[in-house]
């Protein structure tokens, strides 16, 4: 649980775990039935659209202003999104 | 509804006056549905229509919006605390062709928290209640926006279907709702949750309200790489009956688990569209039993890569001292994600850890195709021309009944799933009641034939009383 936490990016506290736990092992055991299937020459589907890839001209255009992309972000500096130290 | 709403506002009446109105039956009700409303742009919008009224397919006409649809000014925050606050800086695509067409946003509907749910109660802003019975749900994810239809707190309203979250709040609230085919609707300012599943749609009192939507929120748009032209044609397309259709009524969607008051009433249903003109006949959709699973991986898997972008660093939940970037995020994503948010990001993210990709994921991508072919086979070389069925297997359930067992609520999408697996279209229309509570009849089409979806659904309405029955107000 620790590590797909860390994984997800999620901490997980000591009393939330059994719960998740628990629900987790009925929900596996039940994606399991799955198994009963032969998939071997079955191709994936991805996607249930037929896409081809889209060429358009490398041209400029108009883009958010710079303030308005910053108008929701809790902390910022000097024109910035302010993240915490990476490194 | 909408075609009579136009016509008294061409007329002359207010639109200030309805909008008005509105506000006032909002803020009186007992259902919730709301997360946010924007009275004063409402309002200031109706003013400028009676001063000097637009022409539009929805001019003057109020809309309601769930909250994972992202409107330029007004709070999108998908029922989640980690996006309480968040004020998109641009309309969706959707929202956009609703403007331009005339239609006025009176506010942002409850919903399951990031769309993942089928009851709306695990938003972070409280349930939503079933305007029949206030101690039931109104189904989900899009609960508030079939609630506030349902109860006339909005004459129609947009939701979004990953797999089921359009058709059963509006089987369980009594409307209409319809899911169309992947693609043909921009997802362009849709917050995403399973993006390979998802389509935004109508909620209506009625088909032909659904079609008028339909023409306004269809067609290509070159921000979303998935999206296709439509050719339109849904209100046009509406009048032709049903003489010589075949529907199909797959085996496995009756039988154990379906209540039986839902299995008459969509037998019932089924003689009627035959009186109608049309035949019908057993079809097969063997993969039926395996939807859940394989829908449940994919949604997981896809949402714990949607929702990785929720850190708190351009928008949302911002907590105390920044420490490291892995504790800081991990610390605002634990106080920012609901449980039932965290269990499916966890899982997804197991279901796509290394070693266990092909077990889960890519098995659950392959029984996609054997799914999708059980369609095909059915919609084309199977000769039925639409899919008959129940929408959910019983009417809405009390509030708390199944929250505390994720399996079973995941239990109540069966015949809702296999829909968005496939892609195909698909709408809920009101087929009857149980002991009071509406139920849903669920007609499913080949990919792109939302017309002939459309047209069997009006056929069957004009011929039943079920969608003119309407709750008392809730006060």
């Amino acid at each position: 649980m620790d590590h797909i936490g860390w994984l997800a990016s999620i901490k997980v506290a000591e009393e939330e775990k059994e719960g998740f736990v628990a629900s987790f092992n009925s929900v596996l055991d039940y994606f399991h039935q799955l198994d009963e299937l032969d998939t071997e020459d079955v191709e994936p589907t991805y996607r249930v659209v037929d896409l081809t890839n889209v060429f358009r001209e490398d041209e400029v255009s108009e883009s958010m202003p710079q303030e308005e992309s910053l108008s929701n972000a809790p902390r910022r500096e000097n024109g910035y999104f302010k993240s915490p130290r990476i490194v | 509804m909408l075609r009579e709403l136009k016509e008294v506002l061409a007329a002359g009446a207010s639109a200030e006056e309805r909008v008005a109105a509105l506000f006032e039956k909002i803020k009186r009700s007992k259902l919730n549905a709301y997360n946010n409303l924007s009275e004063d742009s409402a309002l200031e919008r109706a003013r400028e229509f009676d001063r000097a009224p637009w022409s539009g397919l929805l001019a003057g006409v109020p809309i309601a919006i769930k909250s994972c649809i992202s409107t330029r000014g007004i709070e999108t925050n998908c029922s989640s605390r980690i996006l309480k606050g968040y004020i998109p800086p641009y309309d969706a695509h959707v929202i956009e062709r609703l403007k331009k067409e005339g239609a006025i946003v009176v506010g942002k509907t409850n919903m399951d928290e990031f769309a993942m749910g089928t009851s709306t109660e695990s938003s972070y802003f409280g349930t939503t209640r079933n305007p029949w019975d206030l101690d039931r749900v109104p189904g989900g994810s899009s609960g508030g926006s079939a609630a506030a239809v349902a109860a006339g707190e909005a004459p129609c309203a947009l939701g979004s279907d990953t797999g089921g979250s359009i058709r059963c709040p509006a089987s369980f609230c009594g409307i209409v709702g319809l899911k169309p085919t992947y693609g043909l609707v921009s997802r362009y300012g849709l917050v995403s949750y399973a993006n390979s599943l998802e389509q935004i749609g109508p909620l209506t009192l009625n088909v032909e309200d659904a079609a008028l939507v339909m023409e306004v929120i269809a067609g290509h748009d070159q921000r979303d790489s998935t999206s296709v032209n439509s050719e339109g044609g849904y209100l046009s397309g509406l009048d032709g009956g049903v003489e010589g259709l075949v529907c199909g009524v797959p085996k496995e969607y009756f039988g154990e688990g379906v209540d039986p008051a839902v299995e008459k009433s969509v037998w019932d249903a089924i003689s009627k569209l035959e009186e109608l003109g049309a035949s019908w006949k057993e079809v097969s959709l063997p993969h039926t039993k395996y939807a859940l699973a394989a829908y449940y991986i994919i949604a997981m898997s896809e949402a714990s890569s949607n929702l990785a972008r929720f850190d708190g660093l351009r928008y949302g939940l911002r907590l105390g001292a920044d420490q490291d970037w892995h504790t800081t995020f991990s610390e605002i994503r634990a106080a920012g994600f609901g449980p039932e948010v965290k269990r499916r990001i966890l899982l997804g993210t197991y279901a796509l850890s290394a070693g266990y990709y092909g077990r889960y994921y890519l098995k659950a991508l392959k029984v996609r195709t054997l799914i999708k072919q059980d369609f095909e086979r059915a919609l084309a070389t199977g000769g039925a021309d639409v899919l008959v069925t129940p929408t959910m297997p019983f009417p809405a359930f009390k509030i708390g009944e199944r929250i505390e067992d994720p399996l079973s609520l995941y239990m109540a999408d069966v015949f809702t799933v296999p829909i968005n697996l496939a892609g195909v279209p698909a709408i809920s229309v009101p087929c009857g009641f149980a002991d009071g509570l509406p139920i849903g009849l669920q007609i499913i089409g080949r990919h792109f034939d939302e017309v002939g979806v459309l047209r069997t659904a009006k056929a069957y309405e004009d011929a039943t009383p079920y969608h003119e029955t309407v709750p008392k107000e809730v006060v």
